[in-house]
């Protein structure tokens, strides 16, 4: 009957943050060295380190999305342990790195964020897969003064109309990718072209600038259907049927992970990709091409990564080191990951400082050699000039794989700097 | 002409597994009365069993279907388990407690599959004997799904030999009607519901297995398949068994034929059919009127008491979280932020289900509208933000006026189901209409000025602004208008009887609630600089829902109890471990398990005792 404090309950639990923040860095040190990457690096001869560690803040999706960003993550783990291997950044200071999960969602990692700026006192921000979730990340990081490398997420946004001074994007965007696929669209002699995208920006961005720069190259060509199901929920039958029913000479997809394999075993059983050129964004990456092991499609036109062909040295050594740290074979994220880190290295041992200013500044126009070859971030829009590869899927060895392919430098598909800076707000 | 029929065709493949699902889900609804969040988890854990044992096995039909059967069979075991061990302790608690357990699991779940099968989507055989595909008027249909089409009458048909040719189905079917009156007539309750449990989930896992020569497995079904089985049970008619066929072959011809009138419409298709249907039949096609209908409350509820020493205590732990600034840093500040804020937004869902007895599947939809209205006004009118926080609640409010006048003239789940689909619709407005919402991509840049910036001074406003709100909710609470809208709740004829606008009162409840939830969402997006649609979306009613029934819904304080103990344990076990779904989840259950009625509810009924 007596309702005398029920508010003890809850004031008790507010005040626990505040000693929570104190025993966080403890916990996570011991998270770091039973899961993270300190475990690796402590097994050879230690690097003796003169200066104070620069830390960097990583946020990703790796539970809402582990299939892609666990690779990724293996990918940035390799390279921060050849830094600190190699003396770390700017020859004196070890790189560390906070690693946090987003959960999937844009206000969470916005969060983290904060979190990893006030609590863990990091210098970089870095990461996120998701197209919003690297826009809210990064107008937090332009907010707060903070350097931020957008790993993954696609968008032209975060780069054109919501670029902002202390925000840089590694991976090819929408437009680069759809620019392209259309170099090779252009070539073929299909005229009547159908689309399937995701319902979302991604998929409407990458069909919108497929239509425009297809026609600028080939007046002649018409749209004459589009599909948009919902990200994760294709309803593989009728949409196949309604693509099928417009009778187009080629298609154009923008469906990946589940929605793809879905359209695929679909398209084979209803004979949609029968005489017909398929022009597909991302499927050549492992990421999308292995889990449908022999049914992978053939013949598609795609952008990907066949890590297994690419034989420059510096990629073969990435291949090689690896393979042998996690015993398995890298996807595009790992290698995105990778240059990621590599990349924020290169920028403080540039900048000479753990510093935001100078950290911008040495990013823009930062050039690093990768295992894909160099990689420029623009001053212009901070797009970075990493490609991606052009080629034409196949099965071999009962795996999906690609052939014929060619390394499409990303910049040759970006617009001149002046058109790329008239994109962006005004500083 | 051949075209549309197999078009036709498709869409009847779709709705067979539409039904199996959602058989399984209104069966053990109508049975038990429990929402049971975990199904789609037994769909998905039944998809990634099925892969397993047919790559395996499924080389030779007899291999195939074996493997089918058995994935089918270990999910039932898997529900029967989840009966025994978790729902049968919670019959006693709030009817809507056993949605909390069973959301507990939902998060076990995904992280122990993510642990079982990894994270990679998993492409499984297709079905031998059937991989072809066959000419229907010269279109080519596969074989595969033509098995489908007649897996979902064979299904619904021997359902039906099984709840009306057998001794065990007549009890099931009395118990729908009556359940007192079944277990007086001395038929073990719990031994009925085990089975109704097994049966739900061996459907739900034979709907996931079936899948696995169609689509590739993945850690994402599960949360795909659940709210479109509920949007089938409702749309049915709950607990109709006939009405859910018919619903999913309604679906499935709607989402075969929507796309070719308009592709766009996918997103929301299904919810705007939803409402279409709730509101021009209250209890879906062929559902019954409800003697009883399913409300928050348990039989036996201790009323709502305002507390001797209430005020006091209050503003001592007002005076206290006024002072955090003094010794907490900016991260704990902005937890406390954030923690007030969706104290003020469970509290304004507590409204309507503590006090309303309405149980809101869309409580989002207001704390997202709000968040919307802010940085609407702050992008389009460059709105200074007093003016924009003062925007939040009135289109929060407004929004949930149109809303509230269809959802009030619904109970139950009918009532949850038709917020639900109100918040998706105006998910899908946010998510599509690029040129105002910024769509998926959201509104950035929406920061507090100047003068707010510090991260103190944007905690003490908040901490104002929800403080007030939450004394004005508690006055609420305990002004007439409260104990008319809980004699609405608890006897609705009764309440009616005595003068009572029972619907009246409802409707503004749920206006009131809206607006304080479109506060903490205006709140919420200055706190966050940007806004998204995902705050309107699905997880975000469920997160809501989640803070009350932890807190208890029997006290003022419980929602706030449940606000600040799940934020602080989701954002801190996220951060210290990346299975923090698993942590989470097992805390809930745990939670479920000794405080069956809640943090608080449990504190008073210790004293109580004491």
């Amino acid at each position: 009957m007596k309702h005398r404090h029920p508010t003890a309950s809850p004031l008790a639990k507010l005040l626990r943050p505040a000693a929570l923040g104190a025993t966080l860095s403890v916990a996570l040190a011991a998270a770091a060295l039973t899961a993270g990457p300190a475990a690796a690096q402590s097994a050879k001869e230690p690097v003796k380190f003169s200066g104070a560690p620069v830390r960097v803040g990583e946020i990703n999706s790796y539970t809402g999305l582990p299939a892609f960003t666990i690779p990724y993550r293996q990918g940035w783990q390799l390279a921060l342990e050849e830094i600190n291997a190699e003396g770390g950044v700017i020859g004196c200071c070890e790189l560390q790195v906070v690693s946090r999960d987003d959960a999937g969602k844009p206000d969470d990692a916005v969060r983290v964020a904060q979190e990893l700026v006030t609590n863990e006192a990091v210098d970089v921000l870095a990461g996120t897969y998701f197209s919003h979730i690297g826009l809210a990340v990064a107008d937090f990081a332009a907010r707060n003064k903070m350097p931020f490398v957008a790993a993954e997420p696609l968008t032209d946004a975060i780069t054109w109309s919501k670029g902002n001074r202390y925000t840089f994007r590694l991976r090819p965007s929408t437009y680069m990718q759809a620019a392209m696929l259309v170099e090779e669209a252009a070539k073929l002699p299909a005229k009547r072209w159908a689309t399937v995208a995701p319902n979302y920006e991604y998929g409407q961005s990458a069909v919108a600038w497929f239509k425009q720069l297809l026609k600028e190259k080939r007046p002649d060509v018409e749209f004459v259907a589009e599909q948009w199901p919902v990200q994760g929920k294709l309803e593989a039958g009728p949409t196949v049927q309604a693509l099928a029913a417009a009778k187009p000479d080629a298609i154009f997809n923008v469906t990946f992970g589940a929605d793809l394999a879905k359209f695929v075993r679909e398209g084979e059983g209803r004979g949609l990709f029968r005489n017909r050129k398929i022009v597909s964004l991302l499927t050549g990456e492992p990421e999308y091409l292995e889990p449908m092991k022999d049914e992978a499609p053939e013949g598609w036109i795609v952008t990907g990564y066949p890590w297994d062909q690419i034989d420059t040295p510096a990629h073969k050594a990435f291949v090689a080191a690896y393979t042998a740290r996690f015993k398995e074979s890298p996807k595009a994220g790992s290698i995105v990951g990778y240059i990621t880190m590599k990349a924020v290295a290169a920028a403080i041992t540039k900048a000479k400082s753990a510093n935001s200013e100078p950290i911008v500044d040495a990013l823009a126009g930062l050039t690093i050699d990768s295992p894909v070859g160099p990689v420029t971030f623009r001053a212009s829009d901070h797009q970075a000039t990493m490609g991606a590869y052009v080629g034409t899927t196949t099965v071999k060895d009962g795996r999906g794989t690609m052939k014929d392919w060619r390394y499409a430098d990303g910049a040759n598909y970006l617009p001149p700097d002046d058109a790329a800076r008239k994109m962006r707000p005004a500083e | 002409m051949s075209f549309l029929l197999v078009q036709a065709l498709s869409g009847l493949a779709t709705a067979a597994t539409l039904f199996l699902v959602s058989s399984g889900l209104t069966i053990v609804f109508g049975v038990t009365r429990i929402v049971n969040f975990a199904h789609g988890s037994f769909y998905m854990v039944g998809a990634y069993a099925g892969w397993s044992l047919i790559e395996r096995f499924g080389g030779t039909p007899a291999g195939f279907w074996g493997s089918v059967a058995a994935a089918a069979l270990a999910m039932g075991v898997l529900g029967a388990a989840m009966e025994v061990g978790l729902l049968r302790r919670l019959y006693r608690s709030p009817e809507l407690f056993q949605l909390l357990g069973t959301f507990g699991i939902v998060l076990v779940v995904q992280d122990l599959t993510a642990w079982a099968w990894g994270p990679e989507d998993l492409l499984g055989r297709r079905a031998p004997g059937l991989k072809g595909s066959i000419d229907i008027l010269d279109q080519p249909f596969p074989l595969y799904d033509l098995v489908l089409i007649g897996l979902g009458p064979l299904v619904l048909g021997l359902l039906w030999l099984l709840f009306n040719r057998t001794r065990w189905g007549t009890l099931v079917r009395a118990a729908t009607q009556d359940r007192e009156m079944t277990s007086a007539l001395g038929v073990d309750p719990a031994r009925l519901f085990t089975g109704v449990l097994f049966l739900g989930c061996a459907l739900a896992g034979l709907g996931g297995a079936l899948q696995v020569p169609r689509e590739s497995v993945t850690l994402q079904m599960d949360m795909a398949i659940v709210v479109e089985a509920f949007v089938v049970v409702v749309v049915g008619g709950m607990g109709s068994l006939t009405g859910a066929f018919l619903a999913s072959l309604l679906i499935g011809q709607l989402q075969a034929f929507g796309i070719l009138v308009f592709p766009q419409i996918t997103l929301v298709l299904v919810f705007l059919f939803m409402a279409v249907v709730l509101v021009l039949r209250p209890h879906g096609l062929l559902g019954r009127a409800e003697e009883v209908p399913p409300t928050a409350t348990a039989a036996v509820t201790v009323p709502l008491s305002a507390g001797r020493h209430a005020g006091p205590w209050a503003l001592a732990l007002l005076a206290l979280l006024a002072a955090a600034p003094l010794v907490a840093g900016d991260y704990a500040l902005i937890l406390l932020t954030e923690v007030v804020i969706l104290a003020l937004f469970a509290a304004s869902l507590h409204l309507l289900i503590g006090l309303g007895g309405l149980v809101s599947f869309g409580h989002a939809a207001w704390f997202g509208l709000g968040a919307y209205g802010s940085a609407l006004l702050v992008k389009h009118l460059g709105a200074p933000m007093p003016l924009a926080l003062a925007g939040a609640p009135v289109l929060a409010g407004l929004g949930a006026l149109v809303a509230g006048w269809f959802c009030v003239r619904r109970s139950g789940l009918y009532f949850a189901m038709l917020t639900l689909a109100f918040a998706q619709i105006v998910w899908s407005i946010a998510f599509q209409w690029y040129a105002v919402t910024g769509g998926d991509n959201g509104i950035l840049g929406v920061w507090p000025p100047g003068w707010a910036a510090g991260k103190a001074t944007y905690y003490w406003l908040t901490l104002g602004l929800c403080g007030g709100t939450l004394w004005l909710l508690r006055r609420v609470a305990f002004a007439p208008f409260g104990y008319a809208l809980r004699a609405g709740r608890d006897s609705g004829l009764r309440a009616e009887s005595v003068g009572i606008d029972v619907r009246r009162f409802q409707w503004m409840a749920f206006v009131l609630a809206g607006t304080a939830a479109g506060l903490a969402g205006g709140l919420y997006a200055f706190a966050k600089g940007s806004v998204f649609p995902t705050l309107l979306a699905v997880p975000q009613s469920v997160d809501a829902l989640v803070m009350v029934l932890m807190g208890g819904i029997q006290t003022v304080a419980g929602p706030l109890a449940g606000a600040v103990a799940f934020h602080l344990l989701e954002s801190e076990v996220m951060s210290l471990t990346d299975w923090w779904r698993l942590v989470l989840g097992l805390i809930i259950v745990a939670l479920v398990l000794i405080f069956p009625k809640g943090i608080v509810g449990f504190l008073s009924g210790f004293r109580r005792r004491a």
